[in-house]
């Protein structure tokens, strides 16, 4: 696994080339267009420093790959453009912990 | 060329300090007391706080207390409690370096305790001056890896940075250290394919299957829920973050808690206790891994932090790690690198893993890290059970 040396200034890192999602390496807003791999993207909600969001349209049940690596499952249909993180993706190991409101695990998908 | 402390079974330290140890948690107060003083002077508190006997801490504690970068042991007993503490004084005092208990029920209570307790300190420390000091190379060096507080950041800076480092202890035949295989969850097919051999791949999936169905028996991943508000959705993103640290060599062996590798290269450390689920979370903080490495034998332990962890340890120094740029500016007084140039393009990975490498030499040459000289001496020890290793384990059968 070979890990990405620097960031290109764009704001968004493709961490491997078949990866599904990318992440932010800058602070940015909803709206933003970005180019990621040849393709445009609208970003659909802001992004904190490291979050991801996806670079192609995800279906439900689908693997989320980062670095070449999977790294859990798309709970529901994902859009390109879309924030990818508990309330729309789960491990396929253990249920994630969080303190959001009204559920403290996220459910695993089986 | 570092300079070592010359220890009687050959080994080298890069510090020179003396643990005072409470062998329960009723004797805990009273050696606080004897440390405080004294605390800017190299004296360490570590301990033991339950009352029943246990394999693993009386490992740990021995080899705490023989650590090549501890030159004597004061050990506080309060006198009913179930540790074994005349073997641990008698494995000390046979390491040739001073050692000494007080029984508190014996001694009289808390004032004479710590008064018997300081005396020998003082005395102790003007002893510990005259310690042998000798060249040591890096190949002797043991180094362990940590990631805690952990964000999205931490596995595109700061952990492939401190794995580059390793690369470079690696190629230099020192052995380096990295663990939590709660925390390779999902990465174990990849960690396998870089084992010496594939019966070493096999005991890796192994050991990572362990971590799984005890941390679902447990009902919780390792995974805090600061760590999703960093951009971490589930414990296998975590994981990836985590390998990270491990760097790109070949992973040479795997240890147990206490387990010195007798060869440089590259170990995982199983932390995660064996047989059925007994005594709780194996890793109740990030604490808990680091006095395990260091019960291993490392001198020193690199530690990455995304949402910012200012902790340091007793024994062994703590170098961190920032990988997110704005907790760099708020926390970097905690911080001995800002890994975080990598995101904001104002360094390469390789340059950030230069210089973490470079810092380890100048901190095992003596410099104080961030947490050292703010005084950080963190400790944990808590109950486990762990069967021996299997053949397969160990570097011999490569």
């Amino acid at each position: 696994m070979a890990f990405f040396q620097k960031t290109d200034g764009s704001g968004a890192l493709l961490l491997a080339p078949g990866d599904n999602i990318a992440v932010a390496t800058a602070e940015l807003p909803a709206g933003r267009e970005l180019e990621v791999a040849g393709r445009k993207i609208v970003l659909k909600s802001a992004l904190e420093v490291g979050h991801k969001f996806a670079v192609r349209p995800i279906a439900s049940g689908s693997r989320i790959v980062k670095y070449s690596a999977p790294i859990g499952v798309a709970a529901r249909d994902i859009e390109a453009g879309e924030y990818v993180h508990t309330h729309n993706m789960a491990s396929d190991y253990l249920p994630t912990y969080t303190l959001e409101e009204g559920h403290k695990f996220v459910k695993e998908v089986k | 060329m570092l300079t070592g402390y010359l220890r009687t079974d050959g080994r080298k330290g890069i510090r020179n300090g003396i643990v005072v140890t409470y062998l329960v948690e009723c004797a805990h107060h009273v050696a606080r007391e004897i440390v405080h003083p004294f605390r800017e002077r190299g004296v360490q508190l570590i301990g033991f706080s339950g009352c029943y006997p246990n394999a693993y801490s009386h490992k740990m504690m021995e080899r705490l207390c023989t650590h090549p970068n501890t030159g004597a042991a004061l050990l506080v007993s309060l006198g009913c409690e179930g540790f074994n503490k005349s073997a641990l004084l008698e494995t000390v005092r046979k390491s040739g370096r001073p050692a000494r208990l007080v029984v508190i029920q014996d001694t009289g209570g808390t004032r004479r305790s710590i008064a018997e307790g300081q005396a020998w300190i003082e005395q102790t420390l003007e002893q510990l001056r005259a310690t042998p000091r000798t060249e040591m190379g890096i190949n002797e060096l043991i180094v362990g890896t940590k990631c805690g507080g952990s964000d999205a950041t931490s596995g595109l800076t700061a952990n492939p940075a401190m794995g580059r480092a390793f690369d470079f202890l690696v190629q230099q035949n020192a052995a380096c250290i990295f663990e939590e295989t709660g925390e390779l969850i999902g990465m174990e097919n990849w960690m396998a394919e870089r084992a010496v051999t594939p019966e070493l791949g096999q005991e890796i999936i192994k050991t990572v299957g362990k971590a799984v169905r005890y941390y679902a028996t447990l009902g919780h991943a390792s995974f805090a829920p600061g760590n999703a508000d960093g951009g971490l959705t589930t414990i296998e993103e975590k994981s990836l973050g985590a390998y990270a640290k491990s760097g790109q060599s070949r992973i040479s062996g795997i240890l147990k808690p206490g387990d010195v590798p007798i060869t440089g290269g590259l170990y995982l450390m199983d932390m995660i206790p064996d047989g059925e689920v007994r005594f709780g979370f194996p890793n109740i903080n990030d604490n808990a891994e680091v006095a395990e490495m260091i019960a291993c034998g490392a001198h020193l332990v690199m530690f990455s932090t995304g949402r910012g962890s200012v902790v340091g340890s007793a024994v062994s120094p703590i170098i961190k790690v920032c990988a997110n740029p704005k907790t760099y500016k708020r926390m970097a007084d905690d911080m001995d690198v800002d890994a975080g140039r990598i995101l904001e393009g104002r360094a390469t990975l390789d340059e950030v893993g230069r210089e973490i490498y470079d810092l380890l030499v100048e901190v095992a040459k003596g410099r104080p890290t961030k947490s050292e000289a703010l005084g950080h001496q963190e400790f944990v020890l808590t109950y486990k059970s762990f069967e021996p290793l299997g053949p397969a384990c160990f570097p011999s059968a490569a």
